[in-house]
């Protein structure tokens, strides 16, 4: 609330330096990626998207709705992108559990949007108001059955801003949903955001039909070389029928094994074909350490104080953040892994484990786990006790 | 559908039936059992399309789960098969983005009104600019009759083996407490009527909710003794009545009373402000009573009183 709109450049772009909450650096990003429709519900710690949001799209041509739930929300915002709309959805992990259902419904009909999960202390109802990292698994793994999907995870309000964009830009690439967990530290953090000019805000525009209507039979769901099909919207004449239902290029329900297997095998492969293009990770010291830290969001900014500290102290220490959370990093892992010199990783995240099972499946080294149910933040001393253990 | 039998002078014969382009006839044969009345009400739709002067590229049609919910995949226009309860957010999601499409949702009384209810009430609420044709069969037909939100009291289905014991869903009277523009309730009989409803509801500007009572042979009449669908088919015909200004909490179903009426019409028309979300302009103060509905109600109860 209260957007101080009154800088250099359009309405939409904010462009300029701000002191900016993290939330609404996500909003902002949204904004500057295209952001044409949200439909959300308040909840903890992620209302502050929602706020922003509620003031600032209707100024710029977009539409947001406040729903009735969540299970309204994901379900608006997969209809609105069906018809073309650049949308979006922010919650946290009460309300991501509910949408659960039609992420599984964006991954089958192939449907672009981005939902934000700004991730607060759990189970159930949990810590509303303060910081948890439990829903990384939830983000790889909550709607039944077998998909790929992209999980970026900010470690700043100037992330929370870049990433955005890049979560509508995949989305729209893929044909996927793509999650932005960001967590409650993140999301109420105040820090510089630089919002660039619009020239340099990158924008991949989603694969279109390669002919008019009528021209010839158009089928929706027949996959290019890159297993991804292009889209036509509702309202443009393709006459287009999507389903839940396991389906053949035609979009037409296909209940079979054979269908199915095509189906389910080229959704999960048509991310994993382009893991490389999407994984994002920061390495710090990687290039002599000893022992590496593999983090994630808030606890990265714990993480990389203690590395710093273990350098201090000689220890030959190093991070890997992973920036994109799903598709996990597995090469960089791997690669460090078998580099020889490594000799150990250490995990620290606000859950009982979950990244670090990733980690443990990537490498025969000792893994180090550093576990906190949520609540605060996972300190550097404690991360550097690890480290220097 | 071309026929070539027994031409006389008054037989003109065409290349197509008038509703094909609107079917996808690559999709039948369709998935219904015999004497369903999907069919009939996706052909009142189907006709209300190509009466509507609406160009079939700006119909969208979107649906839930169950067999109603498959009536999407059967209609030539952009078409929309979602999940269990989901159509209307869905739809809410097109018709706010492009207010220039003309957006149904057909879907059956279990989506809509039980674990779709809640979209139901605030889609209407809010007066979205959508037309619900609601598939009322009494039962959950796709998984094998159960019982659901609208099953009569009394009447049997697998999860209510001796009588189901709960108190029905009265929907035109939900549907106009929670605010819709448009409420109608017909059956598959009233094809006439019910494809005049649909353009009515295509016309209104705001959320047009029609029910359409249907035959499902398999689920609901089976285990209460309905017999095969002629005979629902032909208790419609016996006991409705159609009263366009019933009194709308007295018109429940009693489907196992065979002297009570089940009442039909177009009960409901009013004007409100469709849904239009907010473009940076200070939204009107609040609003105030509605003159046009306190005047149907009014109208409403004193021709209920004057009988039928």
């Amino acid at each position: 609330m209260g957007a101080d709109t009154k800088v250099a450049g359009s309405p939409r772009l904010m462009v300029g330096e701000h002191f900016m909450l993290g939330d609404h650096a996500c909003a902002e990003g949204a904004l500057a990626a295209g952001l044409d429709f949200f439909a959300g519900y308040p909840i903890t710690p992620s209302t502050e998207i929602c706020e922003r949001l509620a003031h600032r799209l209707p100024q710029v041509g977009g539409r947001f709705v406040q729903m009735e739930d969540e299970l309204g929300s994901i379900a608006a915002i997969l209809g609105a992108s069906a018809a073309g709309a650049r949308s979006l959805t922010a919650t946290s992990g009460p309300g991501f559990s509910l949408m659960m259902e039609n992420i599984g419904l964006a991954v089958m009909m192939e449907i672009p949007c981005v939902i934000v999960d700004v991730m607060r202390g759990s189970p159930s109802t949990g810590l509303p108001t303060l910081v948890g990292q439990g829903d990384v698994f939830q983000a790889r793994w909550g709607s039944h059955g077998d998909y790929s999907i992209v999980a970026f995870s900010p470690s700043s309000p100037q992330e929370c801003f870049d990433l955005t964009i890049r979560a509508f830009n995949v989305a729209d690439q893929l044909r996927i949903p793509v999650f932005l967990l960001m967590d409650e530290t993140i999301g109420h953090m105040t820090e510089r955001v630089v919002i660039p000019p619009a020239d340099q805000i990158p924008r991949t525009p989603r694969k279109r039909p390669g002919h008019a209507p009528g021209e010839k039979l158009f089928l929706p769901f027949k996959a290019d070389g890159d297993l991804i099909p292009p889209m036509a919207h509702a309202g443009e004449g393709y006459n287009v029928h999507f389903t839940g239902l396991t389906h053949d290029e035609r979009g037409y329900p296909a209940l079979n094994a054979q269908a199915h297997e095509e189906l389910v095998m080229r959704l999960s492969r048509k991310v994993s074909a382009h893991a490389s293009e999407v994984t994002l990770v920061e390495e710090v010291y990687l290039e002599d350490a000893e022992v590496v830290v593999v983090t994630f969001g808030c606890t990265a900014r714990s993480a990389r104080r203690a590395v710093n500290l273990a350098r201090q102290r000689g220890i030959k220490a190093g991070l890997l953040r992973a920036i994109t959370l799903w598709p996990f990093p597995e090469e960089h892992v791997r690669r460090l892994s078998e580099s020889g010199r490594v000799k150990r990783f250490v995990v620290p995240e606000i859950n009982l484990g979950q990244v670090c099972r990733e980690v443990e499946r990537l490498t025969s080294l000792p893994v180090d786990r550093i576990n906190r149910a949520g609540g605060a933040m996972i300190s550097p001393q404690s991360i550097m006790e690890v480290i220097a253990a | 559908m071309t026929t070539a039998a027994s031409v006389t002078s008054h037989t003109r014969i065409v290349e197509a039936h008038p509703i094909d382009k609107v079917l996808r006839a690559d999709r039948f044969p369709h998935i219904l059992c015999p004497a369903c009345g999907i069919g009939s009400i996706i052909h009142c739709y189907v006709q209300a399309i190509t009466e509507s002067g609406i160009p079939l590229n700006q119909h969208v049609c979107v649906s839930g789960i169950g067999c109603s919910g498959r009536a999407a995949g059967y209609i030539n226009v952009d078409s929309y098969h979602t999940t269990h309860g989901r159509a209307v957010p869905f739809a809410l999601g097109i018709a706010v983005y492009r207010p220039d499409l003309r957006v149904t949702v057909i879907s059956g009384d279990g989506d809509l009104t039980s674990i779709g209810g809640n979209h139901l009430i605030h889609a209407a609420r809010r007066n979205v600019n959508l037309t619900i044709i609601c598939i009322n069969n009494f039962n959950y037909g796709m998984t094998g009759g159960q019982a659901g939100p609208t099953t009569p009291l009394s009447a049997k289905s697998s999860t209510t083996p001796f009588g189901s014991w709960e108190r029905p869903f009265n929907l035109p009277h939900l549907a106009h407490a929670v605010g819709a523009s448009f409420v109608a309730r017909w059956t598959v009989l009233h094809i006439r009527q019910l494809k005049e409803a649909v353009l009515r509801g295509m016309h209104k500007q705001g959320f047009a909710f029609i029910e359409v009572l249907s035959p499902c042979p398999t689920g609901f009449g089976r285990p209460n003794d309905i017999g095969e669908g002629l005979e629902e088919m032909r208790r419609y015909r016996r006991r409705c009545q159609v009263d366009d200004h019933a009194y709308l909490p007295d018109i429940d179903i009693d489907l196992t009373n065979d002297d009570s009426p089940i009442v039909v019409g177009n009960f409901v028309d009013v004007e409100r402000p469709p849904f239009h979300p907010a473009l940076g302009e200070p939204a009107a103060a609040t609003p105030k009573p509605d003159p046009d509905r306190a005047a149907a109600r009014t109208q409403s109860r004193e021709s209920s009183s004057n009988g039928q």
